[in-house]
């Protein structure tokens, strides 16, 4: 876990555990809280949001359906934000969305090398690979050899998209459907599904 | 502004390292500087744009070698100067010494409704779309030394119109305070051999802004 500070050995009391930054941000609350502009509870609500409630688990839901339902699949491909909208994933990073359908002729990849946007209503926050610079500046330029960081190796023969989020467009990639999965659940689909297969970093498998 | 974010081509930082089980937060401070940069987004009086300005300012060693959640610390401490609602020394010492500006923060109970509320970035404008998709266009050379959102690697670059997603605010301007200023916004097809150089068949999509692109 990179950029975390350091652990110190000795013991010098209350708050000699924290880095540098650390303190710096407990700092830049209490006076936020001080000044009356930010509500401590409301903090502790974001937070919960987005580790427990907003994930990728919503995402895995909409792939699931559009595997199950060609009736979503078609209207995620004619207009995601509302397709994905109907299963009451909304709001923030998540405005605009394009699903990308993978096929056995094309793979897609999402990236975003000037900042990190990402379809939070759908994935979450993004890991931190993804707002790396090794991936931000790689992704655009040599895709393939990061997906084999990844391993994933795609034939020659398919075409490889990459989208890099400059605007507010947030895309999702429908990875392919394994084989080996007819008459499955919609919820037993969904958790074969993973993140990185939704950024187009993996791909969806049975498990071994 | 051509700073170390705009990272696309850059080489040499090494492999793609992903974490196995990653949390969504690291330590307790990501999670809190991540909670009062959204929080005070909703009070503070800065769009989304100015935000991605502020902390693209970092100096660009500092910004490769420093954290994400740093970069939005960086960038929070700016805008609250900017903006009037804390002083550089309140900052340093952590005390409030000069009056608040009046606003009223965001409660718990409203947190839910804002972050799912759909929201866009589209607005209409009085006027049509200069390209349609199949239109071959080039992208501008340009190095403007505020805020854009056409990376250097796809400056001078020709491409196909892909969709046109309406007219939606334009960063270039929003960021500096300067209006919404809505353009027509495009998906832009490059391919990979045009921009690197090289023999790969794959293809690269930006969405990108009318005053980015030129017919050819």
């Amino acid at each position: 876990m990179p950029h975390d500070g350091h652990h110190h050995d000795h013991d010098h009391g209350e708050g000699s555990e924290l880095s540098p930054i650390a303190l710096r941000v407990k700092a830049l609350e209490s006076l936020l809280v001080e000044k009356g502009y930010v509500d401590p509870k409301a903090l502790d609500v974001l937070i919960d949001t987005y580790e427990t409630k907003i994930g990728p688990r919503n995402g895995a839901r909409v792939v699931a359906k559009a595997w199950t339902d060609p009736a979503f699949a078609d209207w995620l491909k004619r207009d995601a934000t509302a397709a994905i909208a109907s299963l009451g994933y909304t709001g923030r990073q998540g405005e605009h969305m394009v699903a990308l359908f993978n096929t056995p002729e094309t793979h897609n990849m999402v990236v975003c090398t000037l900042c990190s946007c990402y379809p939070w209503p759908v994935l979450g926050l993004p890991p931190v690979w993804y707002k790396s610079m090794p991936y931000r500046s790689r992704a655009v330029i040599e895709p393939r050899e990061v997906l084999k960081d990844f391993g994933v190796t795609l034939p020659d023969d398919r075409e490889v998209r990459v989208w890099d989020s400059t605007a507010e467009v947030r895309y999702l990639v429908i990875p392919e459907r394994p084989a080996g999965t007819g008459g499955w659940s919609e919820e037993k689909l969904a958790a074969l599904v993973t993140r990185n297969a939704m950024i187009g970093t993996g791909l969806v498998s049975l498990p071994a | 502004m051509n700073g170390a974010h705009d990272c696309g081509g850059m080489m040499g930082f090494g492999p793609v390292r992903a974490e196995v089980n990653e949390p969504v937060f690291h330590a307790p401070w990501e999670a809190r500087m991540f909670a009062l940069m959204s929080a005070m987004g909703d009070v503070g009086g800065w769009t989304l744009d100015e935000d991605r300005a502020a902390c693209e300012t970092m100096e660009p060693g500092h910004y490769i070698t420093s954290s994400y959640y740093e970069h939005w610390l960086n960038g929070l401490e700016l805008l609250l100067q900017k903006h009037g609602l804390a002083t550089a020394e309140e900052i340093v010492s952590a005390r409030a010494s000069v009056p608040a500006r009046a606003v009223t923060p965001t409660v718990a109970e409203a947190i839910w409704p804002a972050v799912t509320a759909p929201g866009s970035y589209e607005r209409p404008i009085d006027a049509a779309p200069m390209f349609k998709a199949g239109d071959r266009v080039r992208t501008r050379q340009m190095n403007p030394v505020h805020h854009t959102r056409l990376p250097r690697y796809l400056r001078g670059q020709v491409g196909e119109i892909v969709a046109c997603h309406g007219a939606h605010v334009l960063p270039d301007s929003n960021s500096r305070g300067l209006g919404e200023d809505p353009r027509f916004l495009y998906t832009v097809r490059f391919k990979a051999s045009d921009v690197w150089g090289h023999a790969a068949r794959d293809v690269i999509h930006a969405d990108l802004w009318e005053p980015y692109l030129e017919a050819c």
